[in-house]
């Protein structure tokens, strides 16, 4: 349970990490909290050659509003989003859905931007940035794009990332009057069995599962209730291709997004 | 930028316990690692090293963080507190301390070390902490033997005892 060698960069500029990135590539890991990637180094499931700690970098470590978006650097741990002052009213999924990520030990140190970077479909981030259609802002040396989260998340922890890019920032569009979160997990902070999050739109409700699928998936939903509703959750149920695991039965799985997910959707409708 | 080879030992430099910390790591050493066999101080003890079971849990600039995912080098300049810090002196418990022997909130004592570096930051931050915000922390600990319960009791009488002492600091 202890990691492999590896060289440790310590970025004094954003520039300096995008090079080595882009030398070294796939060799190479972007360090941030280190609360998914140490354990995955610990366990030996990631063997890189360097990792680039980009902790020292201000630039990274702010929290913007920037019209009708929040976007949050590769810097910002999460406990810091949590305490930001703003949070419950500009993004309040955010606000319901942040204290189920690990646990207050881990949040000091794991970071927003780390979180969907490692991609684990049962992470409360990524899915929240999935049900609110935010955006990834990726950068290399040689250039910048923006990702819709429903572009970046690929597969389990498998994202559209290229190997020498870093995720730069990630945005929440702010919009979400009525939202709702809710979660089944064995311990609070543990791993989520299935996530669920909600929000009410003009047509209806827009419905986010996590821990079912192989990524976060939304769906938008016209406004439903009665058999309706429970056959259109019934639907979306069967489509996220639920599997048993450890932790929990596919059936089992599919039981708690028909019923998070009618619960949710009475909450977000008026 | 610094880059420090993989396979050599580069100097540490951090604040522990208030004092000076000097040592040399390799870049993979773990926090863990660096303080029980380079410093010898060994009252941080290791559990899953994956971050899951709290044992190794100490404060970095006063935030709890898990010992084990923090790699020596990360701590560079940083403030760095650990079980040791806790009693005012070798012969005196703190607070926290004495009420988890009040209220035998430990048994074998092997996650204590990191249950009470949790608790310690709550109780500095939240003097008047309720029960359910003292068992939500706890959730980021596992405990076999005490069930929890007289942990809970022994964190709400330290911090009723802390609040009358009406101090700033816990000392706990």
């Amino acid at each position: 349970m202890k990691p492999a060698a590896f060289d440790y960069v310590c970025a004094e500029h954003l520039d300096e990490a995008l090079d080595v990135l882009d030398r070294e590539r796939s060799d190479a890991r972007i360090l941030a909290g280190g609360q998914s990637l140490v354990a995955m180094l610990n366990m030996r499931l990631a063997r890189p050659k360097t990792l680039i700690d980009i902790m020292r970098l201000p630039e990274l470590a702010r929290i913007e509003s920037r019209g009708e978006t929040i976007m949050v650097g590769a810097g910002v741990r999460q406990a810091e989003l949590l305490a930001w002052p703003e949070l419950a009213r500009r993004l309040p999924l955010v606000a319901l859905a942040l204290p189920w990520t690990g646990h207050a030990q881990t949040r000091s140190r794991g970071t927003v931007c780390g979180s969907i970077a490692h991609a684990d479909p049962s992470a409360e981030l990524p899915l929240v940035l999935q049900a609110l259609g935010g955006e990834v802002h990726l950068r290399s040396a040689a250039r910048r794009r923006q990702l819709t989260a429903n572009a970046f998340f690929a597969g389990m922890m498998a994202t559209a990332r290229a190997d020498e890019e870093l995720i730069e920032a990630v945005s929440f569009p702010v919009r979400q009057q009525r939202c709702a979160f809710r979660e089944v997990a064995r311990r609070h902070g543990d791993f989520a069995i299935v996530a669920c999050a909600a929000i009410g739109t003009a047509q209806g409700v827009r419905l986010a599962i996590g821990g079912v699928a192989d990524t976060p998936v939304a769906r938008d939903f016209p406004r439903l209730d009665g058999s309706a509703l429970d056959d259109a959750l019934n639907g979306f149920a069967w489509d996220l291709d639920a599997r048993d695991d450890i932790h929990a039965t596919a059936r089992y799985r599919r039981d708690l997004v028909r019923m998070i997910g009618r619960d949710l959707v009475r909450e977000v409708l008026p | 930028m610094s880059r420090w080879q993989a396979g050599r030992r580069h100097p540490v430099r951090f604040s522990l316990n208030g004092k000076p910390c000097r040592g040399e790591a390799e870049p993979r050493l773990l926090l863990t690692d660096f303080l029980r066999h380079h410093i010898g101080m060994t009252g941080t003890h290791v559990g899953c090293e994956h971050g899951v079971c709290g044992a190794c849990t100490v404060e970095i600039d006063r935030q709890p963080a898990r010992a084990c995912l923090t790699f020596a080098i990360q701590v560079q300049g940083c403030e760095v507190r650990t079980v040791e810090g806790l009693a005012p002196s070798p012969d005196r418990l703190g607070v926290l301390q004495a009420a988890f022997k009040r209220h035998h909130a430990l048994q074998c004592g092997f996650c204590t070390a990191g249950i009470l570096m949790s608790l310690d930051g709550l109780l500095r931050q939240r003097p008047r902490p309720d029960e359910e915000s003292i068992r939500d922390l706890l959730s980021g600990h596992l405990c076999r033997c005490t069930g929890y319960t007289p942990i809970v009791r022994a964190a709400l009488e330290a911090a009723a005892e802390l609040a009358d002492l009406g101090e700033e600091t816990t000392n706990a």
